[in-house]
């Protein structure tokens, strides 16, 4: 167990170093920088912007910002804002919350939709129902995300005046106190109409978020369905007489799930992805959201030390996958 | 009163290149305690004729019959809620792959706990009792400790025996064993063999165990049916099928025991079991036998009567109608003349066998 952990450390090492080289250059690629876009419209002059920029140290030749970047992080420095001048693992951990709570309601949708639409569709292959969920998950596959929660912004909101536009709360309430999670944040708080109103403001950027995990969970649910009621052990459960519902629910799909845990995992990155686009669209204030705003300001602090984080949730998340898939596999359970 | 009768089952396959019988007319009378044998080769619908009885093939197969009826009860007017509750406890089936035939993820005593708790309702507890007593009645030893084990853990033996355990849990009349020993060590074999025959004694349970061994069909049945592409080619007890054959193809099956082959090399069957694109008319066995005539490749046979077998023959052995001149070469004691289609005949069934036991 000991081992198998360290393993997986040790392979993410490599990935860190690229993901911290990959950030560092991105930003620096694109034109302009940090106090040409603090001024905006004020003109600066060139000495004054030479100063400052002496001033942030990005006068340096390249590799020696980038050892200098390094060296921070590995005293645990991840560097403060050009903007806010606050720190960036501080500003992570505010905004993290609520980039967090989007994307576990839009897995939790993804997964409580998918999983049960691709389980319905391999048991009744062919039927109408199997051909529509795929039909539907090809669409969702290949939905822009940006089209996609646009459109439903105008139907909900604009035509059918259901949902809010943006944020994550009506502005009445506020949690000064709060964990940053604000679905449980407005349920403990007892005021009214709290939770209602954070859950309005959820449901459009989740069902957005998730639909490209809904698609992929589906089908991949579906084929592994497939695989596993064509096995052995499947007709000896229904040699026992079981209920169709145990042949199905329990005997099949506990096998189909190992491929699809998998699946899930993966999905999280790709959702990360997502989160950037689907905050952007619904001005929710979580670190896609966060990433985008500074990369127009050129932040380069909050860019680099902003991926880096994003990066190490991933890989975390990735680490919990790879565990839980030992759970949920008898056969390579690590014992 | 019989425990099970079929009559007319029939089996057809729904495939990409059209509709396919792999079962065809197949009867069954089985009596409580018996023990009857299905023989023939691989590909010869001995699997699907039992799992169409079960219920247990896929949608794409349609299973037709006049009569199923389990002690009395017409299985073909039950709804499927009725259905399961004959099978697995009934009739209970055990199969070919025994690792394959278990739950990966799941323990050997959740697998057998579930079918007491389905069918006779025990609570985890009283599950629990009996599933160990059960393990250790199919001869598993330190059954609490192999209880927790995932079915990765056992050795393909071990595996059979859960699934025997599995099966006669819930005290069944009728068992059907598909091949329980073909994927096994030669040596396991015998082992698996004889628990399923000392717990048939023990329990008065009725079986069907299905091989393509003959040796294990004189070992353990009474009656034994021989099923050639889907057809029962001959019904006969054990002791006169051995005796005297009355098929062809059961003379040639007996002539490939390992036992009874003479010369040295053990014969086979030239040819194989035709399949789908294959099927030859008339008789199904024409382009594999060798007494085969005009005859045989225009005209269906008929069933002939009980004291020939009930073969499904123009000309069953010792009781050729036709004058010895014309009686096609190649089915004299030693003869090696080269079969239809060019196969060698390797295999010399004695006209009348017997001698060589
Ligand atoms: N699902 C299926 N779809 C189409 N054809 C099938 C299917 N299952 C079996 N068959 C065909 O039915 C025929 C009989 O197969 P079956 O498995 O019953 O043979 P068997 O006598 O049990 O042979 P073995 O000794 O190898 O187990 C074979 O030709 C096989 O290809
Ligand atoms: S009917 Fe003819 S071909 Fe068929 S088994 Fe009998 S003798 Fe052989
Ligand atoms: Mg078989």
């Amino acid at each position: 167990m000991f081992k198998f952990l360290l393993s997986r450390v040790a392979v993410l090492i490599p990935t860190f170093i690229g993901v911290s080289i990959v950030a560092f250059a991105f930003i620096r690629l694109l034109p302009g920088d940090p106090v040409q876009m603090l001024a905006g419209e004020r003109v600066v002059s060139p000495e004054r912007h030479a100063e400052i920029m002496h001033a942030l140290g990005y006068d340096q030749p390249i590799i020696m910002q980038y050892l200098d970047y390094i060296w921070r992080l590995l005293h645990g420095d991840f560097g403060t804002s050009i903007v806010t001048k606050r720190g960036v693992i501080g500003e992570f951990f505010k905004l993290f919350p609520a980039t967090l709570e989007l994307s576990f309601c839009a897995i939790i949708f993804a997964v409580a939709l998918g999983v049960p639409a691709g389980v319905f569709a391999a048991v009744k292959r062919g039927s109408w129902f199997d051909q529509t969920v795929m039909g539907a998950a090809l669409v969702g596959y290949s939905m822009p995300i940006f089209w996609w929660g646009l459109l439903l912004i105008i139907l909900f909101s604009g035509t059918w005046h259901l949902t809010p536009v943006s944020g994550r709360i009506d502005l009445l309430y506020f949690f000064p106190k709060g964990t940053g999670f604000m679905i449980y944040d407005a349920a403990v708080s007892g005021q009214k109409g709290a939770l209602r109103s954070a859950l309005s403001h959820l449901i459009l950027p989740a069902i957005v978020l998730g639909t490209i995990p809904l698609a992929v969970i589906a089908r991949q649910t579906r084929s592994a369905m497939l695989e596993v009621l064509g096995e052995d052990y499947v007709r000896t459960a229904k040699a026992k007489g079981l209920s169709r519902f145990r042949v199905v629910g329990i005997h099949a799909l506990r096998n189909a799930l190992i491929p699809v845990v998998t699946t899930i995992g993966l999905q999280v990155g790709v959702m990360m992805a997502g989160a950037i686009l689907t905050e952007t669209i619904f001005s929710w204030p979580g670190i896609g959201k966060w990433m985008v705003d500074s990369v127009f300001k050129r932040d380069y602090p909050v860019v680099q030390g902003g991926l880096l984080l994003i990066a190490m949730v991933i890989m975390f998340v990735n680490l919990v996958v790879d565990l839980l898939y030992g759970v949920i596999n008898p056969r390579v359970r690590v014992r | 009163m019989s425990l099970l009768t079929i009559r007319n089952l029939s089996v057809t396959f729904a495939t990409a290149s059209g509709p396919f019988r792999a079962v065809d007319g197949v009867d069954m009378t089985i009596a409580p305690g018996e023990v009857v044998g299905i023989v023939g080769e691989s590909g010869s619908g001995k699997s699907v004729a039992m799992l169409g009885l079960m219920g247990l093939l896929p949608d794409s197969a349609t299973v037709t019959a006049d009569v199923i009826s389990f002690e009395g009860r017409d299985m073909l007017k039950m709804s499927n809620r009725e259905r399961r509750k004959i099978i697995g406890k009934d009739i209970a089936m055990i199969f070919q792959e025994p690792i394959a035939s278990l739950n990966p993820c799941f323990t050997a005593g959740y697998q057998i706990g579930e079918a007491l708790k389905t069918h006779l309702g025990l609570d985890k507890k009283a599950a629990r009792r009996r599933t160990i007593e059960l393990l250790s009645q199919v001869g598993i030893p330190e059954p609490e400790r192999r209880m927790t084990a995932y079915p990765h853990q056992l050795s393909g033996g071990m595996s059979q025996r859960v699934m025997i355990a599995m099966a006669i849990a819930c005290e069944p009349k009728l068992l059907i064993a598909d091949e329980p020993t073909t994927a096994l060590d030669v040596t396991i074999q015998a082992q698996i063999l004889d628990l399923l025959l000392d717990l048939q004694r023990e329990r008065g349970m009725a079986m069907i165990l299905i091989t393509h061994d003959m040796g294990v069909i004189a070992e353990t049945a009474e009656r034994v049916v021989v099923q050639y592409a889907g057809q029962q080619v001959e019904r006969q007890s054990v002791a006169n099928l051995f005796e005297t054959p009355r098929h062809p193809y059961t003379s040639a099956l007996l002539a490939a025991m390992p036992e009874r082959a003479r010369g040295g090399r053990l014969p086979t069957i030239p040819g194989v079991v035709p399949g789908q694109g294959d099927r030859p008319t008339a008789c199904l066995f024409n382009p594999r036998c060798p007494k085969a005539d005009e005859r045989c490749r225009t005209v269906v046979p008929p069933r002939q009567p009980a004291e020939l077998g009930e073969a499904l023959c123009h000309y069953p052995v010792g009781a050729d109608p036709r004058p010895p001149e014309a009686i096609p070469p190649g089915f004299g004691p030693l003869s090696r003349q080269p079969l239809e289609g060019g196969a060698r005949a390797s295999t010399i069934a004695p006209e009348v066998p017997g001698d060589a036991r």
